[in-house]
């Protein structure tokens, strides 16, 4: 009987203590739910994208989500934001293989373009799959050494003595008390709101655009089998992801100073795999690969048509090795990069709702 | 509070118990699901076993599983009298990531003695027809060259050639297709009927599909992965060889538990 009395004078108290929250929450108080603008070709063909329970759009989130992502109080010194590195003018990635940090470091990994998160839905994210959701993400960079090199108590600090902040968070999240947590909250609702769809090859599935000779042969070289065989990993007209998501060895090495998805997992078989990007949007992303090694679209189809590299883990998925790669025709290759600009959607670049 | 919960679960569960063993006698219905296990001529396989465990298939080569994952569908119970319920349903069983090796039927089945239970392998033509988001989403598409559609199969691995190079296989199963391109034709079907035999539904019953995945190389086509290994969507000879090897023995009838 002693310890039901305590249990329920604990619980008494909690719900004591969540009442007199009342300095930082406004009882009754609800952001604004705010569902994401699913484009129809996704809601005709994909199933629907990943909210977490715990962490809803609300119109509040996006707009403190993206406030912050553009903000420079994040990083130590106040000169670098989440947009320095993923810039929405290369489809939120930057221009160089490696992004250079506050203190002139440069990072190990190309920054990775946003857009479509929502939709990734193994939530692995990152080119090595270690960050397992796009909150926990959002945690990284701020206090990695060689990027932003801040620290999550001096951040939270700066925004809670801020002018602005603390009334932002109240109307995100009914609290004027600041947490980490709810930081990397509000960026990934903002993040989720990225949403790409309006290419020319968007409009032509959804018969308002027509293909040009060149790119329909480009199209076809990704879907054959027997010529590009793209579409094993990067998806299809009836994905408009044109990602699987998943991690592969696409035979860039034959040894590995980076070991990818296998410095995370441990697995010795997973060494040399990364995730596979989405091929949206490449005219303005380059450079490419994980470690940003080709600077045009030409060097990338160049390495799969006969620059493959064989290893241990190459993905089997990759033909004629021996060949070094697919031996596509020039025609071929110039029609490929053809179709593959048709997925490139630049109103994205421009979108009010996502630039600062 | 706790003790509490628990006592009030348990009591629950007591009358739950109680109210499912008196309709025991009298259950007309049950729930069914069909778990798939693997094998390799008789070794358990698993997704812990790929791109690790060495197997030797019929021609002798020796081959490792890198991915796996496969199409069922319109699962079907037949009574003496022909009478069939379809379900009208598909599955994705995808052993690299352990997910739909259990598929739940979410129609109850009227218990009784059925003469044969039955599943298709890949999907009809007119399933093949429709448009799916679930398998969308998996990019399990097959190209509108070859007559669009999906994949009944995507088994890839790596073999040793006979060079003693390591060689990569993309064993994939679809509908064979001839002359690719805007006109497509199509040979014969490559989906089949999977037949697992009479089976007595008493109660909810989880069935046990056993797949031997040596099968897929051995009977009646001994498959040479040094010959038939990459490109073999357009190849409607190899699809054919795949469909009757698939027929012959890679799918069987496992425990039943009810």
């Amino acid at each position: 009987m002693k310890k039901w009395t305590v249990h329920i004078v604990c619980f008494a108290f909690l719900i004591l203590a969540s009442c007199s929250d009342d300095e930082n929450q406004v009882q009754g108080y609800e952001p604004t739910p705010l569902p994401l603008d699913i484009p129809p070709l996704f809601e005709q063909n994909i199933i629907a994208p990943v909210i977490p329970s715990g962490n809803p759009q609300t119109v509040e989130g996006v707009a403190l989500g993206k406030k912050l992502f553009f903000d420079k109080i994040l990083s130590g010194d106040e000169t670098q934001a989440c947009a320095t590195c993923h810039a929405p003018q290369n489809a939120f990635s930057d221009n160089t293989p490696f992004s250079e940090g506050i203190d002139g470091n440069l990072g190990t990994r190309n920054s990775m373009p946003l857009f479509n998160l929502a939709w990734n839905y193994n939530e692995r994210f990152a080119w090595d799959g270690k960050e397992l959701s796009l909150e926990r993400q959002a945690q990284e960079p701020v206090q990695n050494p060689i990027e932003m090199h801040s620290n999550w108590d001096d951040v939270i600090d700066k925004l809670s003595n801020h002018s602005e902040y603390p009334e932002l968070f109240r109307k995100a999240f009914n609290t004027t008390t600041i947490t980490k947590e709810l930081t990397t909250r509000a960026i990934a609702q903002f993040e989720r709101t990225l949403i790409s769809s309006n290419s020319k090859f968007d409009k032509f599935s959804l018969g308002q655009a027509t293909l040009t000779p060149e790119e329909q042969n480009g199209l076809d070289v990704f879907m054959d089998e027997e010529r590009g065989d793209c579409f094993h990993c990067h998806g299809n007209p009836n994905n408009p992801l044109w990602t699987d998501n998943i991690f592969h060895n696409n035979g860039l090495d034959a040894t590995f100073t980076d070991l990818g998805l296998g410095g995370v997992s441990g697995d010795p078989s997973d060494n040399g795999k990364f995730k596979s990007p989405s091929i949206r949007n490449l005219a303005f992303t380059a450079p490419y690969m994980h470690d940003g090694r080709f600077s045009t679209l030409e060097e990338v189809i160049n390495h799969y048509s006969e620059g493959l590299q064989d290893s241990p883990t190459i993905d089997p998925l990759m033909k004629k090795v021996e060949q070094g790669g697919v031996q596509l025709t020039d025609q071929d290759k110039a029609d490929l990069k053809a179709f593959l600009l048709t997925l490139s959607d630049s109103s994205f670049l421009t979108n009010p709702d996502f630039t600062n | 509070m706790k003790k509490m919960l628990a006592l009030l679960l348990v009591v629950s569960i007591s009358f739950v118990s109680c109210g499912e063993d008196n309709d025991d006698n009298i259950k007309t219905s049950a729930k069914t699901s069909f778990e798939f296990t693997h094998n390799w001529d008789g070794a358990p396989v698993s997704n812990a076993d790929f791109e690790n465990t060495e197997y030797t298939n019929a021609n002798g080569e020796v081959l490792t599983i890198s991915r796996l994952r496969y199409l069922i569908s319109d699962v079907t119970f037949t009574k003496a009298n022909g009478e069939e319920i379809v379900i009208d349903g598909h599955n994705l069983v995808d052993v690299t990531n352990n997910n739909g090796l259990i598929y739940n039927i979410d129609t109850n089945i009227p218990t009784g003695a059925y003469t044969n239970v039955s599943f298709t392998f890949g999907f009809d033509n007119e399933d093949n027809a429709g448009n799916y988001t679930d398998l969308n989403s998996e990019s399990f598409n097959v190209p509108d060259m070859l007559g669009g559609g999906y994949h009944y199969m995507q088994f890839d691995g790596k073999f040793m050639d006979t060079s003693s190079t390591e060689q990569g296989f993309n064993y994939h199963s679809i509908r064979a297709v001839d002359s690719p391109g805007m006109n497509p034709t199509f040979p014969q079907d490559t989906f089949f009927t999977v037949d697992l035999g009479a089976i007595s539904i008493t109660n909810d019953a989880t069935i046990e599909v056993k797949t031997n995945l040596a099968e897929w190389f051995k009977n009646p086509n001994t498959w040479d992965l040094n010959t038939l290994n990459q490109m073999l969507m357009p190849n409607s000879s190899a699809q054919i060889m795949m469909h009757d090897n698939g027929k012959n023995g890679v799918f069987g009838l496992g425990t039943i538990t009810q």
